[in-house]
């Protein structure tokens, strides 16, 4: 099929006309269901915060339910469609495979996403985005996620169908790029978690237009989380596979071992997913071995491909920075790294929040004895907001300062605030996530209208620091909505009165990497055999972290049960 | 990149086929989660 393609002169990298439109579209569609997820944030947060408790509880949920779906879902995967087709058809250099198909994707998820975002407003759907049976939402809210699910899925076998075109036209040689694997990953885990959510989405669907009498509740909810967890790890994939990708272009970092880091790729193909079991920890009628060989002895081998990854990124960063002369002590090519760049600074807290807050606290909920202490708390949303806020939404914040120069031949306004929003962003949402655990330990509960239960029979005395951290949560998440508002704002604006950018021109035919330019260091091969003391200090200081918090935990189940 | 079939290590082999990881990654959470979780629930007594 005839199409062009251009080469933005200042990063190498070429874009396919058809599959840069539709990056394009899909990433402005992920801006702006992050606006709507983050309208719906005020909501949230400004209800939790006991000091004003603003709104009634009908809307309280129904607001919580939109959050949960505009977030998690829309922003996300549109978000993700546009990773991947920029992982393949952008760094394999070829066109995509079937760009009609691209366009049903991006169309299905368009109607899918308005379609049950409707059912939600109009009031008769506050089933929060886990839906659980027997709760019943309308029809159009099932069948709207229906659709979008079909969309992704369809962009997922664009991306397959790409490699193939890409393979067959010889675009590459030897191994797809580490950042196209990490897009592979996540594809594959993608194609399981929307199989499995269509496996119980489509009969609830049916179930809510009455053609099927009754949905078992526990079948549900395993099914249902066969979907809800997988899809945390297509963006784990995701994520991780930018911060491969950034430092590669922002200081030509290579990873410290290609061979490890596509192993522990390939440890979350065969074992992420089945971490899926650790929502049902409480959940009588499954088997205790179920229970205990999907969340502990499978899910310790992926946890170990994230520490992998957490360990080869910061390494990557250390060995580049070494080479090119940073090398006196322990930690002068951290001091010295680019903290003014918002790409890179915003990859690294993404980092560092997601392993220290996101990874330990991902442990502790997963292991059933002491998951017994935070389970259904505000622990629960504590510990995913430092995953897939500080963890995959900052890292799709800091692609997307690269993205707009030479995606949208644009350049980002205000270079100051750009600098600032990780910042604000990462950290504000970093504490937020610890008073929300907080919060949560203490066994204040999670999707919670009314903490104090007033009217109740029973009262309870809050300790105070529970009140004070559920304080904090309510400031911090403000100070986070403004950090969130402030991205969308320097993006949007960048794209509409952004200074206009040479974009390259447009040509009949793909054009190999230009050498020494930011699109060879995201597609290169090959390892970087420096000595990184400065990782393995900071890879020690997570790992007696976890141990001590680990610690802290049992110490608190023995008193619970008065063992000791 | 070497041509010949034999010179690539199994292991480069494996992350190479990008279809065969697809199966891998479908079919093991399958088994592992959903079908083994199915036979549990069914293997629930009802309440009496
Ligand atoms: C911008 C700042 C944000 C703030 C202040 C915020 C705040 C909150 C709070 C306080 C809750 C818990 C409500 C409760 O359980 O009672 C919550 C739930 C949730 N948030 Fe956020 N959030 C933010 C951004 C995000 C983002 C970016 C995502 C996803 C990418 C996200 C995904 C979710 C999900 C999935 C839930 C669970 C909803 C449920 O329990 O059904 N949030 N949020
Ligand atoms: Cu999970």
């Amino acid at each position: 099929m005839a199409t062009t393609y251009r080469t933005c002169p200042a990063s190498g990298l070429q874009f396919e006309a058809q599959a840069e439109k539709l990056m394009k579209w899909n990433a402005v569609a992920a801006v702006l269901w992050l606006l709507v997820g983050g309208i719906t944030a005020i909501g949230v947060i400004m209800t939790r915060w006991p000091a004003f408790k603003l709104l009634p509880p009908d809307q309280f949920y129904l607001i919580l339910t939109a959050h949960g779906i505009d977030m998690l879902l829309c922003w996300i995967i549109f978000f993700e469609m546009a990773v991947l087709y920029f992982a393949s058809s952008t760094l394999l250099r070829c066109r995509l495979a079937t760009p009609m198909l691209g366009w049903v994707q991006f169309w299905l998820m368009v109607v899918g996403s308005i379609m049950t975002n409707v059912a939600i407003f109009q009031g008769e759907s506050s089933v929060m985005f886990t839906s659980y049976v027997p709760m019943q939402a309308a029809p159009h809210f099932y069948l709207g996620l229906i659709l979008f699910a079909v969309g992704a899925l369809i962009g997922c076998f664009i991306f397959l169908g790409t490699l193939a075109v890409a393979k067959k036209d010889k675009t590459y040689t030897g191994s797809i790029p580490m950042v196209t694997f990490g897009a592979l990953t996540a594809t594959i885990i993608a194609i399981f978690t929307i199989l499995t959510g269509a496996g119980i989405l489509v009969p609830t669907f049916f179930w809510s237009v009455g053609l099927i009498k009754e949905i078992d509740p526990q079948l549900y909810r395993m099914v249902w989380w066969g979907l809800g967890h997988s899809s945390q790890q297509i963006n784990v994939a995701a994520h991780v596979s930018i911060w491969y990708l950034i430092p590669a272009i922002v200081i030509g970092a290579k990873p410290l071992s290609e061979k490890v880091s596509r192993g522990a790729f390939l440890l979350y193909i065969l074992f992420l997913q089945l971490a899926s079991a650790h929502h049902l920890l409480s959940d009588p009628g499954m088997s205790a071995e179920w229970k205990v060989l999907n969340t502990s002895y499978f899910m310790y081998f992926a946890v170990m491909a994230s520490m992998i990854h957490g360990f080869t990124v910061p390494g990557a960063v250390e060995a580049a920075m070494r080479r090119k002369g940073f090398t006196n002590g322990t930690f002068e090519w951290l001091r010295k790294a680019p903290w003014g760049n918002p790409a890179f600074a915003g990859m690294f807290i993404s980092l560092v929040s997601f392993g220290f807050l996101g990874g330990i606290s991902g442990v502790v909920l997963g292991t059933e004895q002491i998951n017994m202490l935070m389970h259904n708390t505000f622990y629960v949303p504590g510990h995913f907001h430092t995953t897939v806020v500080t963890g995959t939404t900052l890292a799709f914040m800091a692609v997307t300062y690269l993205l707009v120069p030479t995606l949208f031949k644009r350049e980002m306004i205000h270079p100051k605030l750009c600098q600032i929003q990780p910042y604000l962003f990462g950290i504000a949402m970093s504490i937020t996530g610890l008073v929300m655990m907080g919060a949560g330990t203490l066994g204040v509960s999670r999707r919670h209208w009314d903490m104090a239960f007033q009217g109740a029979p029973f009262t309870y005395e809050w300790p105070g620091a529970a009140m004070l951290m559920m304080g904090m949560t309510g400031f911090f998440g403000v100070v986070t909505i403004i950090g969130g508002g402030l991205w969308i704002y320097l993006v949007v604006g960048s794209l509409l009165w952004g200074k206009k950018l040479d974009g390259g021109q447009y040509v009949d035919k793909p054009t190999p990497i230009p050498a020494a330019t930011p699109a060879a260091s995201a597609s290169h091969h090959g390892s970087d055999h420096v000595a990184v003391p400065g990782t393995v200090v900071l890879a020690l200081t997570l790992f007696v972290a976890f141990v001590l918090y680990y610690y802290v935990n049992w110490k608190y189940l023995s008193e619970v049960w008065l063992l000791s | 990149m070497a041509e010949n079939d034999d010179d690539v290590p199994f292991m480069q082999k494996l992350l190479d086929s990008y279809y065969v990881l697809t199966v891998i990654g479908v079919l093991s959470p399958t088994i592992l989660y959903t079908l083994w979780g199915i036979v549990d629930i069914m293997n629930t007594p009802l309440a009496k």
